[in-house]
């Protein structure tokens, strides 16, 4: 078996438990579209975790059952939601307030690239044919007080997505504090990409020869 | 009395000019004023700018009047959706501009617009494309970028209930834009399922005090199950 085949890749469902469990009871969280949305599967069930819905929702719940779909009552994905006892709802104004007022503790994005400084790239591949659609992406990546990015660290043919700097079109500036990947656990900031965590079966040596980045372990 | 309960759409929208900037309110499907973006379809003003969230989907709504050539210009925060192919050709073939604001800029500028504000520091979009060339500022160490209010010659709004002074309730996330573009109108038209007398509106629910609304046009809930 090469070095290789021995790297405990998280997949996607222990990618989303393992962001669960850096998100503390009571925070106020915006989960973004996409695997994202799965790290809510993974909060306690008995637990108080406030999830916002940029179109103006606090208390968001799981999807309903078929008969009880409401299409006045859906995420930022445009899929049916519920509310949960104690959520409310709100206009557009008030609801970008709380990213921009820095009032949403927590958000997780998807992003196509992120700099070891933190910044995110995520919402245009800078294709010129590509059609630019930005929503509430650069509100979160500059509101909330804490962005993780989730996602695979390496492109399906193998480029890291952590780079000194980013190439794709920037979302934000020095705004990632954390990265959650199939290869482990990364902060960001101003010193650099410091690992937290790596998985089996990896070494520091080789996640930065997979990425190409001077990481260094976290102290 | 002051009653502003119109009789039809068109009624309505008597008055609404080629060149208008037009506000439609909703997210997804959720508080889109359907009807009353048809009867725009159907009164066949032109040149039009059109401020919403979206880019509209399928052949009706905002498609309809992108397809239709008469939309010049639409300034919204996700025009790429499932559907949205009017808006792929118009743009892709150079007949359409497109003005990308980020989500929660495109609601700051519109209440900037409703409240008489002259402009914004919004910290979004700084060091992006996004704001190319618009004029920064850092202030208490945080940066900005200078932002204009967008304003509306006619907003189009989808509330639950009103009364007939235009006081409106909504319902759920079908809120979303509606509070804030009824402000920024110089005309706004709302549509509504119901619209209650005078007095059997909650006044501590009111979400869009009438002083916002010029005029409420009845459109019963179609297809929708009664709850």
């Amino acid at each position: 078996m090469s070095a290789a085949d021995a790297i405990q890749r998280l997949d996607k469902q222990q990618l989303a438990k393992r962001v669960s469990q850096d998100i503390p009871e009571g925070a106020y969280v915006n989960l973004g579209i996409g695997l994202p949305t799965q790290v809510a599967n993974y909060l306690e069930q008995d637990g108080d975790y406030f999830l916002h819905s940029e179109n103006g929702i606090l208390g968001m719940g799981p999807a309903p059952d078929e008969a009880d779909i409401d299409w006045d009552l859906i995420n930022a994905g445009k899929q049916p939601v519920t509310l949960l006892n104690g959520g409310c709802f709100f206009h557009h104004g008030d609801s970008f307030s709380m990213m921009r007022g820095g009032h949403i503790d927590i958000c997780v994005m998807g992003a196509y690239q992120v700099s070891t400084h933190g910044d995110l790239a995520n919402w245009h591949t800078g294709d010129p044919d590509a059609i630019p659609a930005v929503g509430g992406a650069m509100d979160l990546a500059i509101g909330a007080k804490q962005v993780f990015v989730m996602m695979n660290l390496l492109t399906k043919t193998g480029e890291s997505k952590l780079v000194e700097e980013c190439t794709y079109p920037l979302t934000g500036l020095g705004c990632v504090s954390r990265i959650y990947c199939e290869l482990g656990v990364i902060d960001l900031g101003p010193d650099g990409a410091k690992v937290v965590e790596l998985v089996e079966g990896l070494t520091l040596e080789e996640l930065r020869e997979m990425t190409g980045v001077n990481l260094t372990m976290a102290s | 009395m002051i009653d502003k309960q119109a009789s039809t759409v068109a009624q309505a929208l008597t008055g609404l000019q080629d060149g208008a900037a037009i506000m439609i309110g909703g997210f997804g499907e959720a508080g889109v004023p359907a009807e009353l973006v048809e009867g725009v379809v159907a009164q066949g003003a032109t040149d039009l700018t059109i401020i919403s969230n979206n880019a509209g989907t399928g052949d009706v709504g905002i498609a309809a009047l992108i397809g239709a050539g008469r939309v010049r210009k639409i300034i919204c925060s996700y025009p790429r959706m499932v559907g949205s192919r009017h808006f792929e050709e118009r743009y892709r073939a150079g007949e359409l501009e497109l003005e990308l604001v980020p989500q929660g800029n495109l609601a700051a500028r519109i209440q900037a617009a409703g409240s008489g504000l002259g402009a914004i520091f919004t910290p979004t979009g700084f060091g992006t494309k996004l704001a190319k060339g618009k004029e920064t500022r850092e202030i208490d160490g945080r940066h900005y970028v200078l932002e204009y209010p967008i304003h509306a010659d006619l907003a189009l709004v989808k509330a639950h209930r009103a009364d007939r002074w235009g006081n409106l309730v909504y319902r759920k996330a079908a809120r979303n834009f509606g509070p804030i573009m009824a402000m920024a109108g110089k005309t706004t038209v709302v549509q509504v399922e119901e619209i209650d007398p005078l007095g059997s509106l909650d006044p501590e629910t009111v979400v869009t005090p009438g002083i916002f609304v010029d005029h409420i046009v009845q459109i019963a809930e179609a297809g929708k199950a009664a709850a």
